[in-house]
Order: structure tokens, then C-alpha cells, then sequence
């Protein structure tokens, strides 16, 4: 039940809105703050945005480290196709990667060789998100970057446009991700400034996405979120919309994480909102020495 | 209404109007509203072999786009009958057709039909206005190289080229039925044919033609096995995309072509993608754009040769100015080649390892027995440890001899230096602590079997494994052990000291994290012994193990990260730097990993086992083989930078200091080499 409580407590009023316990001081507990938010935006009819959040926390002897797995995933394809698409690519990621990570890690603490290491688990969860889409949601596609953290260490996993973010403690933004677009690659090599690449007409064409089928090729990344440090993960109805200087204003200026996400949105909508918009934001446990 | 890998086939490839060589504007940008969904729609690549199939790949699969396909029998101009299709996309179907202008004989033609989709009746007329301007030119064009054309006509809002019907096959379809890689000689012939013709149409008057979509499928081999350079880029007028016209196909075209550009060094960047494409067998559609220099041919084809894969590269350069300045030049290029004079690659890759420049040995100094142990380098003076029972203290500088200690069995831990004290262990299961300067000894600490495992100093402790299965933790002031921690199985590694923990391995298979108190914070079990001495970052532990693997573990809880599979057990000690991990393989290579994934970079391989652990210093990597040399290599690239030769096998590890790095060998020397 408690446990149940502080999972909620997390989504509701975020962390800054606990009081000051009186008298003993409390041990930090070692939990993720999360804050999200998806809309559909102005201009689009339906959200193809898939967010998908697992938190799990653990105290006692021998303790978990805190656990989350953030998927955000921005659908692509006709006749709704892009929405099943992303949903179905999320809850295949999640799936295999409760079932091969964290259900042994709850009964096995000694790590070793007959676990897959970290990197494998996340790979082959993409991998089995891009053979169903293939094959369940034929011409559907969908972004998927998708971060597993272990108290301040984020590991992640990355298809398509959607994007990875360090939100440093100097309030600036400190992207992780490489888009798998055409206009990232020839930015990459001098040939567009990022203010040509942004109208340019070709902006939308991904040479990577979940559900192209055949051997998906998945870029992993992993970073240690530092005290007063957040990871951001958007859509491109965020980034393509919201200058960073923006975004990174929005979260320092925020009371909460919460509140951070949905005035992102707020301000993507304000500025068109031609597309879906979704963000996750997550700051690790107070360092355990602290 | 975007159909994955659909879409956007035909329209890789930005012009813009003020740099159009040879032909009139794209209908204005205003006239055609371009509604918020669709800037707002994302597509993705082709998929796996999306374009296969068709016999004109450039051009998209969508069926209900072109209404109502002519059918055979039909009479274009009561002159071309329509004898069926061969290929058809988004806005344009390609037929074969009989002119039956000469009823006498059947005289076949190709007739391409270009669909007009623009609503604004003057934008309709100024397409078709640019169509015939355009196909005007390209009938007067006259080259055995070039398919001629015939006619041209609009009629029923769609425009049609008839062109010369060419019996063959395209590169496409030939490089799909080769079995293995087509011959280097045989490629070099058909783009000598190609960049002949890209000649004659960059030296058209008044204004150069740029064909804009040179790609292997639009190379045709005629029966007589010549080059016809089919499908220019007209139908690019038709496309509905107002910003700029596009043209081209994705994985070709060159990076400046979606700037606008359009000049004859685009064509030769499509040349060298095709020859990549022909010579490697991987598809640059499938491919992540602009990634040819990350894939370099030899990988997939180990049978090109370097010379020819020199030339692609040349072309294939991002910027235009880098790339042969003409088609001529590229041409008289391939045509040097000794492969083109069809005398077979000359140098493979590989073959071409030399040696840059011998290397001298500053100084060298003899000890009586094997040197298996490292040495360590402190305020100019050599600490080292051999198996005739003595550590050496030798003038780092000179290779003068200053003092030795006997210890009562041979020395394979190599000497730490801490506080004024060396520190080594040896066979006799002793550990030594020996005074710097005077080689005096200060205390021994027992154990109860042999020390292989070298110590580490830090907190007041040295820490060092014995064969007795344990850690030891001991004041290095006076020998005291502090705590002992109890493996399983020998420890021969040496341990890691990080911020709060030390890490260190054991022959049992366990990788342990231990804090200063001695107590386990983790542990990780591999399959086999883990001889290997873990290097540690902020976030990492990196370790080698006799099951093969490296493994790149998370440092606070042990968990498994990566890990990559080497062709043999290892023992060598990884080094991290520059976002590399080092390793060394009894495979007989070196290693040189990516430190956050384990995405092998680049790797070396020489003529003997790598147990030795590889040190990094300025820009390039130090490691002895058990062939008997010592190599540097460059960090980046893994080229060889030089090798030196010692008479025995070397396992000792190197130590790099102000530009000298020190080694021992098996044949009883320590050198010093110049970095």
C-alpha cells in the first residue's frame, strides 16, 4: 500500500510538494521523480504520440536500485497505422524489457553471464518492436527512444526523431540522440545550417524507424543524470517547434517536473502545434550518500 | 495518405531555380497551397528492397496514382501502339510500344508517360512548355552512350517521351543475379563508359547537362554488352513537391544536391556511389545517407584493391571541391589503374602494414631471467621485477643499473610506487615493501600461496591478491593486514581502486566490488577466470575474461552493460581512453572498443597471442605481442605507427612516461623506446 502511495505521489504533486518531515530526519528514499504529458496538438486530428512509463522503487535489505523505464514513441503511417504502430512498439519494448531485466533482477542480485547484458536486453527490445510493427502493422512505423534507469544512470536505447535530452543544472539543453533523418545527416556534414534543416522539405524523411522490418539497426546510449540534472525525452511536436533555449527555460523555471511537461505542451500549441506533442522529464534519486 | 517507403522514392534532391543549368523555372512556389498536414508528415526511407522489383526503380510503387494505365493495343498519336508496361510509379508509367510509322518491320520504342497533375491551367501549360524545352534538348543529344529520343508530345494532361527500346539489362538486375562481387575490371569498363558519356553531357553547349540521377539502375547493358545511360531526369518537372524541384534518388545523390545544387561534380558523386554499390553489394538506399566512408568496400569485398577504393573514395568526397574536378579526370583515372589494363588488383588491403620508420631502442638493460612483470617509472627511476628473483631499480633515463632486491622466488607482479615505497609480490608469497631510493627492505607481508597479482596503493592500504584465494588490505606502513576478503579462486588480477570500492577478479569467474571496509559491495559471475585486471571510469568497471568475453560493467551495481566476444580467452587488462576501451585477446589481436556500447572500432591483429595490457599515451596505443614485438599503434585508426622486434615473447605490459615507453621481454631485457 505504501508503495502503491509513493508511486502515485510521484505523478500527482511531484516531489516539491512534500512537506518537511518534523523531528528525525528521513532518509532519502531512492526513487525517479517523473513528469509527463502527450497532446494531440492544434493542427492533427489524432495523437500518434505513445508514452509508456514503468517506475518501480525498493528499500529493505539488499536494495533495488530505483528502476524506470521511459518509452515515448511517435507513430507514423495512414489510416490510424501510426498510432497503432507507436502503442504497439511501446508495450512490446516494455514487455520484453520487464521479462529479461527486471523479473530475474528481483529474485537473482548476483548479476552474472546468463542475464543479457543491459545494452543486448534494450537492443533486442527494439528489435522485437520493429518485427511487430512489420508485421502486425504493414506501411506503419514509428520513432522509439526509450531510456531504463537505474538510479542516476540512463541507458537507452534510440530509432528515428524522437529525442534524448540532458537538461543540465545551468539550465541548458544537452542532446544525446542523433535524429535518424536526412536533414540530421547533412547538418552532420556542413550542407544545411539547423535553420535550413528545419524548413527543409524533405525535414520529415527518417532512413530509420520501428516497424521498417529486416535487421533494425539501434543506437544505445548511456549517461549518468548528476544531481540538479534532468532527462528530457520529446517528440518532434516538441523540438521541431519549441527553440531549446525555450525548453530548457520552461524546466528550470518549472515548480515541478509535472508542471514542466505540460507547459511544454502549452507552449508547442502556441506556437502551431502542426504536430502531436509528447515529454517525459525524469530526475534520478538524491545521491545516497547525500 | 503516406505510405511507409512509398512516398518519397523519386523525390530525393532539392534544385533550386537559380542554379538550374540548362532549363526554365518550376512553376512558382505560391501557386500550389501546401496544407499544414502534409508539412507536418513524416515518411520514412525505402524499406529492404523496396525498389526491387521494378524495372524503373526511381520511380514509386502506388498504383491508384496513375488512372488509368493505357492499355496494350492502345495508339499514342495513331503512331506508337502500346505493347504493354514495363515499369510505372507515383506520376509517370514506362511502356513498350511499336512505332507503326514503318509497318514493315517492327520497330520497338519505349514511350515514357509523365503525368500533369497541377489543377492551375497556367501551371499545367508551363510544365508542359518546360517538358518540351527540355526534351527539345535532349533529342539533339547524339551518343552511342545516351538512349536516343525519338518523339516527344503532350497529350490528355500527360506528356510522353518516346525513346530508342534498348534489349538488355540494367546494373541493377545484373549485380542482383551476380553471384559473389562482380570483378573489379568488369566495373571499371562500364564507369569508363558512363563518366564518357557524363563527359559529353557536361561539354554540352551553351549550357552543361547534369543528369542528376546516375544510380545502377539506370545503367543499361545492351546485348552487346555496352553502356546506354537511360531515364534523364525530366519527370522531375512533373513532381508535386513546388519547393524546389527534386530529383534523384536517395543514397546516391550528393550532399550539395539537396542544397540546390546541380553541377557535373554531382554526377560524379552519384558514379562513385554507384561503383560502391556495384563493388561492396550494399545498397546505399538501405544504408544510414552519406555513410560510404564509414563503409569502406574492402570490409564486405576484401578483393578490391586499395587504388580503386582510393578512386571511390575520391569521388565520393562531401565536399565538391575534394572530388575529381571532371568526369574526364575521374575517367583518365580508372583508366591508370593496372586493374583496368586488366592485370588484377595490385596491393589488397592489408598487405600494406609497414612500418613507418624503424625503431630504436634509447637504451636496453639485462636481467638474468625473463621479464614478464611491468615496469613502473617514478621520479626517474625503473622499478621492475624478474623471474631471476630481483626487483631492478634502473635510471630511467640511461638504463643505468642503481640497486637490486633478492626476493626468495621470481618476480611475474610488477612493482607499485607509493609514498617513498615500492611494493611487489612474488612466488615466495611474500609481499615486499622496499625503500625507493635505497632498495632497502621496509617490511613483507605473508601470504599463504604465490602473489602473480601486482598491488595497488591508496587510502593508507596496498591491496594485492595472493593465490590463497583473497584480498589482502594492508598498512603500508607496516605491513599490518588490515582486512583479507575471501574470493573464489585465485587472484592474479590486480585489483582497481575507484572512488569508494575495489574491483579486482578471480580465477573462479568473479568480478568483485569491495569497499574500503573489505566487504562486498557486488559481485559479478562470468563463465570462466577473470585473470584480467578491471579499468575503471566514473560510471564503468571494463574486464577481460577467459570465457572471451570483454565485459563493460555498470559500477555501482555490477550489471552487465555490454560485452563483446573476442576470438580467444583473455588475460591482457583493458586501458580506457579517448571513449575507447583497449584490450588485447589471445587471439592474436588488439582491441580498441567503444568504452559506452562495446561496438568494436577497430582492431589489430599481429602474429602472436596479446596477453600484454596495452597503455595509451599521446595519440596512440603501446602493447607487446607473444610474437616477440612491441607495437604502437594510432588510437583513432589502429594503423601501425611501428613495431619493434626483442628476441622472445612479450607479455609484459608497457609503461608509457614523458615520451618513453618502458617494456620488458622474455628475452631478459627491459627497453626503452622512443613513443
Amino acid at each position: 500500500m505504501q508503495f502503491l502511495y509513493k508511486l502515485l505521489g510521484i505523478r500527482k504533486a511531484g516531489p516539491d510538494a512534500e512537506p518537511p518531515t518534523p523531528g528525525r530526519a528521513v532518509r532519502p528514499q531512492s526513487r525517479l521523480k517523473v513528469g509527463w504529458a502527450t497532446d494531440v496538438g492544434i493542427v492533427r486530428s489524432h495523437n500518434e504520440d505513445t508514452a509508456l512509463i514503468i517506475t518501480a522503487a525498493h528499500d529493505g535489505d539488499g536494495a533495488l536500485p530505483a528502476v524506470g523505464l521511459f518509452i515515448l514513441a511517435d507513430g507514423m503511417g495512414g489510416h490510424q497505422s501510426g498510432e497503432i504502430a507507436s502503442s504497439l512498439a511501446a508495450r512490446a519494448v516494455a514487455h520484453h524489457i520487464t521479462r529479461e531485466f527486471y523479473l530475474p533482477v528481483l529474485v537473482s542480485q548476483e548479476p552474472d553471464t546468463d542475464q543479457p547484458a543491459l545494452k543486448e536486453v534494450l537492443v533486442d527490445a527494439v528489435r522485437a518492436a520493429n518485427d511487430m510493427v512489420a508485421k502486425r502493422v504493414p506501411g506503419g512505423g514509428t520513432t522509439l527512444t526509450c531510456a531504463l534507469m537505474l538510479d542516476s544512470r540512463a541507458y537507452i536505447a534510440h530509432v528515428g526523431d524522437s529525442r534524448a535530452y540532458v537538461v543540465t543544472a545551468e539550465g541548458k539543453l544537452d542532446q544525446i540522440t542523433h535524429d535518424h533523418s536526412l536533414v540530421d545527416r547533412l547538418v552532420e556534414l556542413g550542407q544545411l545550417t539547423p535553420d535550413e534543416a528545419a524548413v527543409h522539405p524533405q525535414k520529415n524523411v527518417l532512413y530509420r524507424a520501428v516497424g521498417q522490418g529486416g535487421e533494425l539497426e539501434v543506437d544505445t546510449y548511456m549517461r549518468t543524470i548528476a544531481d540538479g540534472e534532468r532527462l528530457l525525452l520529446c517528440s518532434d511536436g516538441l523540438w521541431g517547434i519549441v527553440n531549446e533555449a525555450e525548453m530548457a527555460e520552461i524546466v528550470m523555471t518549472s515548480s515541478s517536473l509535472q508542471a514542466a511537461c505540460e507547459r511544454l505542451v502549452v507552449a508547442a500549441n502556441k506556437a502551431g502545434g502542426r504536430d502531436n506533442i509528447t515529454t517525459i522529464l525524469v530526475e534520478p534519486p538524491a545521491d545516497k550518500g547525500a | 495518405m503516406n505510405k511507409l517507403g512509398t512516398q518519397h522514392l523519386e523525390q530525393a534532391g532539392v534544385r533550386s531555380q537559380e542554379t538550374s543549368e540548362h532549363e526554365v523555372e518550376a512553376p512558382e512556389e505560391s501557386s500550389v497551397p501546401v496544407s499544414a498536414d502534409e508539412l507536418g508528415t513524416r515518411h520514412i526511407a525505402p524499406p529492404a528492397g523496396a525498389m526491387r522489383a521494378e524495372s524503373v526503380p526511381s520511380q514509386p510503387q502506388s498504383r491508384d496514382s496513375v488512372e488509368g494505365r493505357l492499355p496494350d493495343g492502345h495508339m499514342l498519336q495513331g503512331r506508337y501502339r502500346i505493347l504493354g508496361v514495363l515499369g510505372f510509379g507515383g506520376m509517370s508509367a514506362v511502356y513498350k510500344a511499336q512505332d507503326m510509322r514503318f509497318p514493315k518491320v517492327v520497330r520497338l520504342c519505349v514511350a515514357k508517360e509523365m503525368l500533369n497533375t497541377a489543377t492551375d491551367p497556367h501551371v499545367r501549360a508551363m510544365i508542359e512548355r518546360n517538358f518540351e524545352r527540355e526534351a527539345n534538348i535532349l533529342a539533339t543529344l547524339s551518343h552511342p552512350g545516351i538512349v536516343q529520343i525519338y518523339d516527344y508530345f503532350s497529350e490528355n494532361h500527360r506528356s510522353y517521351l518516346v525513346e530508342e527500346y534498348v534489349n538488355g539489362k540494367d546494373l541493377e538486375v545484373i549485380l542482383a543475379e551476380t553471384e559473389g562481387f562482380l570483378t573489379e575490371a568488369q566495373v571499371i569498363s562500364w564507369v569508363v563508359q558512363v563518366s564518357e558519356v557524363l563527359s559529353y553531357l557536361h561539354g554540352h553547349e551553351p549550357r552543361p547537362i547534369i543528369f542528376r540521377d546516375i544510380k545502377p539502375s539506370n545503367i543499361m547493358l545492351d546485348n552487346h554488352n555496352r553502356v546506354r545511360v537511360v531515364d534523364f531526369g525530366i519527370a522531375r518537372l512533373f513532381q508535386s513537391g513546388q519547393k524546389g524541384t527534386m530529383i534523384g534518388t536517395e543514397g546516391y545523390s550528393p550532399p550539395e544536391q539537396y542544397r540546390g545544387v546541380a553541377e557535373p561534380r554531382v554526377d560524379i558523386y552519384a558514379l562513385g556511389a554507384t561503383m560502391h554499390h556495384l563493388l561492396s553489394k550494399q545498397d546505399p538506399r538501405l544504408e544510414p545517407p552519406f555513410s560510404f566512408h564509414e563503409r569502406p568496400i574492402h570490409k564486405t569485398n576484401p578483393t578490391v584493391s586499395h587504388e580503386l577504393s582510393e578512386v571511390i573514395s575520391r569521388a565520393l568526397e562531401y565536399d565538391i571541391n575534394k572530388r575529381y574536378g571532371s568526369a574526364e579526370e575521374m575517367q583518365r583515372t580508372l583508366l591508370s589503374l593496372s586493374s583496368a589494363r586488366g592485370m588484377g588488383g595490385t596491393t589488397a588491403f592489408g598487405a600494406s602494414s609497414v612500418a613507418s620508420g624503424d625503431v630504436i631502442a634509447l637504451w636496453r638493460f639485462a636481467c638474468e631471467d625473463e621479464v614478464r612483470s611491468s615496469p613502473a617509472v617514478s621520479e626517474d627511476i625503473l622499478y621492475v621485477g624478474a623471474y631471476d628473483h630481483n626487483l631492478y631499480a634502473i635510471s630511467a633515463k640511461d638504463g643505468k643499473f642503481l640497486w637490486k632486491y633478492a626476493a626468495e622466488g621470481g618476480i611475474a607482479s610488477s612493482p607499485c610506487v607509493h609514498e617513498g615505497r615500492v611494493f611487489v609480490g612474488s612466488s615466495d608469497k611474500l609481499l615486499y615493501a622496499i625503500s625507493a631510493d635505497t632498495g632497502r627492505i621496509i617490511w613483507t607481508c605473508p601470504t599463504q600461496d604465490k602473489i602473480w597479482s601486482s598491488p595497488r596503493a591508496a587510502f593508507g592500504h596496498v591491496f594485492f591478491g595472493s593465490d590463497d584465494r583473497h584480498l589482502y588490505a594492508a598498512n603500508i606502513h607496516s605491513g599490518r593486514v588490515v582486512w583479507s576478503f575471501e574470493t573464489e579462486g585465485e587472484v592474479r588480477s590486480s585489483p582497481a581502486i575507484g572512488d569508494e570500492a575495489i574491483y579486482v577478479g578471480s580465477e573462479g569467474g568473479v568480478v568483485y566490488a569491495i569497499d574500503t571496509g573489505g566487504q562486498a559491495r557486488w559481485r559479478f559471475r562470468a563463465r570462466r577466470g577473470v585473470t584480467s585486471s578491471p579499468a575503471i571510469t566514473e560510471d564503468m568497471a571494463y574486464v577481460g575474461c577467459q570465457d572471451w568475453f570483454v565485459y563493460g560493467l555498470d559500477i555501482r551495481s555490477g550489471w552487465s552493460v555490454w560485452r563483446y566476444r573476442t576470438g580467444g580467452p583473455i588475460v591482457s587488462s583493458p586501458s580506457v581512453a579517448e571513449g575507447l576501451v583497449f584490450i588485447g585477446s589471445t587471439d592474436g589481436h588488439l582491441y580498441a572498443l567503444d568504452a559506452d556500447n562495446g561496438r568494436l572500432v577497430w582492431r589489430y591483429e599481429t602474429e602472436g597471442q596479446v596477453t600484454s595490457s596495452p597503455a595509451v599515451g599521446a595519440g596512440a596505443v603501446y602493447f607487446g605481442s607473444v610474437d616477440g614485438s612491441v607495437y604502437s599503434l594510432d588510437v583513432k585508426t589502429g594503423n601501425l605507427r611501428w613495431r619493434f622486434q626483442t628476441d622472445g615473447p612479450v607479455t609484459s605490459s608497457p609503461t608509457v612516461v614523458d615520451g618513453l615507453v618502458y617494456i620488458g621481454s622474455t628475452d631478459r631485457y627491459v627497453y626503452a623506446l622512443p613513443a
